[in-house]
């Protein structure tokens, strides 16, 4: 009887600690990857790093200019498409909980979350890329937008349903029109869940680069035009990732080194207002 | 409304139009949502007609891929993206499972508790193609030693490298899902098991686990998902052939590295059809996926 007890709480122990040890081992490689990246990617980074075009192989230097510039321009253009989308479907979504409506939308909004970014490439290849005949960094910026736009719906719908029903009520009891009640009340008490989620789907979406593929294409010069091809981030690390050339990996580091720090930092700032919040993302 | 002034009717109307407009705008960006997954679904099936309609279903199954004969058949990036995912799955599972079970019974509170989650967030954080760069210029190399001591063809890259970069990836999809349910578990359940002598294991293993299933299923359900539509870290060490995969450290491709590498070579309609058609296989098959996963998850949140 003893020894079966004590048997017990000896697999109990043990299985504690095996949970703990394997819950643990995954931070590694995450670790191991920032590690290794800010090694690699912080000797790359100078100021010309920052402010040249890439130099043809074999020469040393250049820098990145046209992929941050890019990436700045889709990533914007996304959002402004994809802002006021996302939050007017988000209060849709929280104003009418159980209505038809509602609830296939709510389904879409689910199944876009599940489509694979490379297929959302392919159809907005049909939809810009094709009629204009060329690749243009609207289309990229089309793509990503409709990646962008799952994440704040759901976080618009979450942050204003936490809100308390007597807000609305007090407002409409002093007979304010419902859309001032919204815009007026309602938006501005929920803002800063909105905003984290806002944040966090640029988050998700600077670093996409399969529907860039088929969209953006990129560029090896600096390009500003939204109608022409456009270099990005994760595009550029992509193609000179896969180069065999010293020089090209060299500058790929420290693409990915700015990449992962912007991304992280977006992410983190999100962590710290959500935590206010306690929205589920 | 007689002692309305004409001044302040107008006001009065321009107030409900604008409330009007304002309903509207709301019901049609609802639509909008709809019209756009309707639009995807319905570019990607116009797109593929002329594969469907000169290969037809048998498409999938056959297993020569040569697009300068004009031969197409999907096999060997079936096998590819089953066998990327399984074995990315089947690695990541007892990782997220530790992780859930950590998170949400052992030690539910506290800096520590808060710290794991934040960094296990941070694992889905990171982008794709990063985790690629990684793999191709660290894992690569590793893999490519280990497999020169077991006397495997060194490719380095491959199924299993990419199934590696994979299962990191997807961990912290089923992780936070298992946390959230764990938690969810009464704890007058958990209270009655302890009172009747069982260990924390026991409790784990005849209580929370059984409560939980379902739940825990949609979470893999929903990391599976993940693994069968990732295309980046894939594509750039999966070693892109077209032939079937010999053994599981074969190089090979996916359903989604495929695409990726040659939609924008495909030269002409047949080719560039028969790239479409996996995408929409590939769409339909993750949006299947993650609808049963959403509904067991309401389901189990609705209980």
């Amino acid at each position: 009887m003893q020894a079966h007890i004590k048997f017990r709480v000896a697999k109990s122990k043990a299985a504690e600690i095996i949970l703990i040890v394997l819950a643990f081992f995954v931070t590694a490689p995450l670790l191991f990857i920032i590690y290794y990246i800010f090694q690699k990617g912080i000797k790359v980074i100078s100021w010309n790093f920052l402010t040249q075009l890439p130099k043809p192989v074999g020469e040393v230097g250049g820098g990145i200019v046209n992929a941050l510039v890019g990436t700045g321009l889709i990533v914007l253009y996304a959002s402004i498409m994809a802002i006021p989308i996302g939050i007017l479907c988000g209060i849709y979504l929280s104003e009418h909980k159980s209505s038809k409506l509602a609830y296939f939308s709510r389904l879409c909004v689910d199944v876009l979350q599940g489509v694979p970014s490379i297929v959302i490439g392919i159809v907005v290849y049909f939809w810009i890329v094709k009629p204009l005949h060329t690749f243009s960094a609207i289309s990229g910026s089309v793509a990503l937008a409709i990646m962008m736009l799952p994440i704040i719906i759901k976080s618009t719908e979450e942050t204003l349903k936490l809100l308390p029903a007597s807000l609305k009520e007090a407002a409409i009891a002093l007979a304010i029109p419902y859309h001032r009640v919204i815009t007026k009340v309602l938006l501005p008490c929920g803002i800063s869940g909105i905003l984290s989620g806002i944040i966090l789907s640029v988050a998700r979406i600077a670093g996409e680069t399969a529907p860039l593929l088929f969209t953006a294409f990129g560029n090896p010069y600096l390009n500003t035009s939204m109608l022409k091809p456009m270099q990005s981030l994760p595009l550029l690390i992509f193609n000179y990732a896969t180069s065999p050339y010293d020089e090209w990996h060299d500058l790929a580091w420290g693409a990915a080194l700015i990449l992962l720090f912007t991304v992280l930092l977006l992410n983190i700032i999100t962590k710290l207002t959500t935590r206010k919040w306690n929205v589920q993302l | 409304m007689e002692d309305l002034t004409i001044a302040s009717k107008k006001a009065y109307n321009k107030k409900i139009g604008m409330e009007v407009l304002f309903t509207r705008t709301l019901i049609i960006v609802a639509l909008l949502l709809i019209v756009l997954v309707l639009g995807i679904m319905t570019t990607l099936i116009i797109e593929s007609i002329p594969s469907m309609k000169s290969l037809g279903f048998k498409f999938l199954w056959s297993k020569t891929w040569d697009p300068v004969n004009n031969i197409y058949g999907g096999y060997p990036f079936l096998l590819g993206t089953v066998l990327t995912s399984f074995i990315a799955l089947a690695i990541s599972i007892p990782f997220s499972f530790a992780i859930a079970v950590y998170l949400g019974e052992y030690n539910s509170k506290g800096w520590l508790s808060n710290l794991l989650k934040n960094i296990v967030e941070l694992i889905a954080a990171v982008p794709s193609v990063i985790y690629g760069f990684w793999g191709l210029l660290v894992l690569v190399p590793i893999v490519r030693d280990f497999e020169t001591k077991f006397n495997i063809l060194p490719y380095g890259i491959g199924i299993f490298t990419a199934s590696i970069i994979l299962s990191i990836m997807i961990i912290p999809y089923a992780a936070s899902m298992g946390r959230e349910l764990i938690k969810m578990v009464p704890s007058n359940l958990k209270e009655g098991a302890y009172s009747l002598g069982a260990t924390r294991f026991e409790v784990i293993k005849s209580v929370i686990f059984p409560y939980t299933k379902s739940g825990l299923f949609a979470g893999v359900l929903l990391s599976l998902g993940r693994a069968l539509g990732e295309t980046m870290a894939v594509t750039m060490v999966i070693g892109n052939t077209s032939l079937i995969p010999t053994s599981i450290f074969s190089p090979g491709n996916t359903m989604a590295s495929v695409i990726a590498n040659e939609f924008t070579e495909a030269d002409h309609t047949l080719y560039l059809s028969a790239l479409i058609e996996l995408g929409l296989f590939l769409f339909c098959v993750t949006v299947v996926i993650n609808i049963i996963g959403k509904f067991i998850i309401n389901k189990f949140s609705n209980n």
